[in-house]
């Protein structure tokens, strides 16, 4: 299976698609119903993210085009980068003018609650049609009992790490606990293959792999009543266990942004580190023989747990939330409702290469997921991530946080011995205060 | 032949529009207008605009509110504020320095009689030319962990034995993104030095070397004091350019590592920005008004001309 090119995946997926549910297998639960008339003479515009595979957009495309001929409601699609939806998003929310509905990244809908249409029909429709959705998706999705904005899925991140390596390093497994994780990096610093993940201001990677660990360990931000905690024990604890780890990288990670560690990895320079799906990727379809033998000999797995005993990674959660100020808000909730069924979101994930980790566990039996084993690991990222408020709630203090590389400093002054792990974590729960303390 | 008899002109009092229409200050101040409303629409607006979000707690997308001076007794204590500050500050006053030394040294150069003088010139413009963010790329690639090219060298002549870190240490990534800066604006240095260089009449160098002046005499008492209008003027743009630097910096650190290359300017924008906090973003750039109107205030002194250049006393 694993040599399969895109387009067998494609043809297995809809075929196996079409046959599991003429067959009744598809988890499809006692329909609820659904009223939503979309306004007569409707027209909608809607802004997404920026497609890395364009087989995705194109998809996405061709859907919303059926749904623009089922429904007779004209659509609009524009995709742009996520970095810059966040500041549109928010604009549109102030002057009350733009998209009518957005798909985008994170808690930018908690910025603005009390703007977005009311999608609460919707998520109960989905989630009882396909049996609840993810928990994280929930905190995602819903402020107090009401639904703002409708999870996506997550372009999720995984260990990526290079097979060959891992077995020289003494591990036929990829560990799934930090001591052994630990040792597994010492290893391959000391067989000169060493790890390599960002501590720069990479917004993706050094974010995902920091918070991650800081969570293993029990340490957060905030607590339940968004006071900020973070200069605890279990803070402390995790930077020590960094320090240990930043050790055993290759030189260079703190100058590293996004692109840095894909780089190194497809030139053989590291042979472990945190990333999305696309190094394999590439290496993949790549026409340099030494990259196609990288992506032969990696694979992706879940990051290991930490003493809280249960998973704690940070993904990038795609949301889709609507504008009140849209003239037709039953338009919108009937685009997202018909994009987001099962038949539709299966076929998306096919063309995307399982790109987007589904929001709703039911959407998990997409061939896609093992057309290869080694996309599988990236299905369950909604599965094991918390929100990146955790614990306490998504809006402008959390954004401001991670934007303003909070966390991720604190680990870089750890690691690079700047300050003691003690002072570090002061030092950012002093500047985590300013943006929960106003 | 038809006449058309005309009736005589009257001698009238002129109305009041034509007096006004007359009236050469009046004229002016209409003439003025189209400029006057061009700058305050498009730079006084937006800066008093500025002032004001720096005193309120916007956020992107939100409606703020007035809250004094909280943002800047907030930035008072917050310790990344003030290492930008620091970064800023030492990226200036070091990367102005050094642009001015290589620059004029270029331009001394490129004044005298040389083979393929106006290539020569040509070249030196390179860096100018070439779009920041594009330059700002290659010296990513010049100054990566992995795949530095001076790196490369440098192991391969045997020099070191191990990649530099140019970017990932504090203080390695100082001085790198300084030398960038450096080469970037060197050109704009010594181009605009060398035409103040041309403006110098040469008879004045040929009465200095009948008195018996030696070279480094004729530098010190004719080149630079009529060279120094142009000096402030080239420094002052210099250190307002290198002060407000922002991409070079975005493109090669995003203000890492731990904020050793965050100048005010990219601190403003990741707050403001990418954290959403406008009103902070806005204090701190109305913090860089202070340092600008400095640099201002010493180019209008410097442009100011001296009696004696006109051949008067001091």
């Amino acid at each position: 299976m694993s040599n399969m090119n895109r387009r067998d995946v494609i043809k297995a997926g809809v075929a196996a698609t079409a046959a599991m549910t003429t067959a009744g297998i598809v988890p499809v639960q006692a329909a609820p119903t659904w009223n939503n008339k979309p306004e007569a003479g409707a027209s909608i515009r809607v802004l997404r993210w920026k497609q890395f595979i364009q087989a995705e957009f194109d998809k996405f495309a061709e859907q919303t085009k059926q749904f623009a001929e089922k429904t007779g409601v004209k659509v609009r699609l524009d995709a742009e980068s996520w970095e810059d939806i966040r500041p549109k998003a928010a604009v549109a929310a102030n002057i009350g003018a733009g998209p009518d509905l957005i798909i985008g990244t994170l808690d930018d809908p908690f910025k603005f609650p009390e703007k977005l249409i009311d999608m609460t029909d919707v998520a109960d429709y989905l989630g009882q049609k396909y049996g609840g959705w993810y928990p994280v998706a929930q905190k995602y999705g819903k402020k107090g009992k009401e639904w703002i904005a409708i999870p996506q899925g997550a372009t999720g991140g995984t260990m990526n790490y290079r097979i060959s390596h891992m077995k020289a390093a003494g591990f036929e497994k990829f560990p799934t606990n930090l001591p052994d994780y630990l040792k597994l990096c010492q290893a391959l610093k000391k067989n000169g293959t060493p790890p390599g993940f960002a501590l720069g201001h990479a917004t993706g990677d050094a974010n995902g792999w920091c918070q991650w660990l800081l969570w293993a360990h029990g340490g957060k931000v905030v607590n339940e009543k968004n006071e900020v905690v973070l200069d605890s024990p279990e803070t402390v604890a995790a930077l020590d266990y960094a320090k240990q780890l930043a050790e055993t990288y290759i030189a260079g990670v703190a100058s590293w942004n996004d692109s840095n560690n894909n780089k190194a990895f497809l030139a053989g320079e590291i042979s472990l580190t945190y990333n999305g799906i696309s190094i394999w990727t590439v290496g993949k379809n790549s026409t340099d023989p030494k990259q196609n033998e990288i992506a032969n000999d990696m694979d992706h797995a879940p990051m290991p747990i930490g003493p809280v005993g249960k998973p704690t990674e940070q993904q990038n959660v795609l949301v889709a939330y609507g504008y009140k100020y849209s003239k037709y808000p039953k338009a919108v909730k009937e685009y997202i409702r018909y994009m987001w069924e099962k038949e539709q979101y299966d076929a998306w994930e096919v063309a995307s290469n399982g790109y987007v980790a589904p929001p709703l566990p039911a959407y998990n039996d997409n061939p896609v997921w093992t057309s290869d084993p080694k996309i599988t690991p990236f299905r369950d990222c909604l599965k094991r991530c918390l929100d990146n408020g955790y614990a306490g709630d998504l809006g402008y203090a959390s954004a401001g946080v991670m934007g303003d590389f909070v966390v991720v400093d604190m680990f870089a002054e750890a690691c690079l011995g700047q300050q003691s792990p003690k002072d570090a974590a002061k030092r950012a729960a002093d500047r985590a205060k300013r943006y929960y303390n106003v | 032949m038809a006449v058309i008899a005309d009736s005589p002109p009257r001698q009238t009092t002129p109305t009041r529009f034509a007096r006004y229409r007359d009236n050469r200050s009046v004229l002016g101040t209409l003439f003025m207008f189209p400029a006057a409303a061009i700058l305050v629409f498009f730079l006084a607006y937006p800066l008093g605009l500025g002032v004001w979000l720096g005193l309120t707690d916007t956020t992107i997308g939100g409606t703020g509110r007035y809250i004094g001076l909280e943002n800047f007794y907030s930035l008072a204590k917050d310790n990344v504020f003030w290492l930008s500050v620091f970064n800023t500050t030492f990226y200036t006053v070091l990367a102005s320095v050094v642009k001015f030394a290589i620059g004029l040294y270029l331009a001394l150069l490129l004044n005298e009689r040389l083979p393929f003088k106006s290539v020569l010139r040509a070249i030196v413009l390179l860096p100018f030319v070439v779009p920041t963010v594009l330059s700002a790329i290659a010296f990513w690639w010049i100054y990566d962990s992995q795949f530095s090219v001076i790196s490369w060298v440098l192991i391969k002549a045997g020099v070191i034995d191990h990649y530099i870190d140019f970017l990932g240490l504090p203080w390695n990534a100082r001085w790198s993104t300084i030398a960038a800066n450096i080469w970037r604006g060197i050109p704009f240095v010594s181009i605009t030095l060398l035409a103040g260089l041309q403006t110098i009449s040469p008879s004045l160098y040929e009465a200095a070397m009948l008195d018996g002046a030696r070279p480094w005499q004729r530098f010190r008492y004719i080149t630079l004091p009529m060279l120094s209008p142009i000096i402030a003027v080239v420094m002052t743009f210099s250190v307002l350019q290198t002060f407000t630097d922002f991409q070079l910096i975005y493109t090669l650190t995003r203000g890492g590592p731990i904020n050793a290359t965050h100048l005010m300017a990219t601190l403003s924008f990741q707050r403001a920005i990418t954290g959403g906090h406008l009103g902070e973003g806005a204090a701190i750039a109305d913090a860089m008004v202070p340092f600008l109107l400095a640099a201002i205030t010493f180019s209008y002194l410097g442009l100011q001309r001296r009696k004696w250049q006109q051949g008067g006393a001091d």
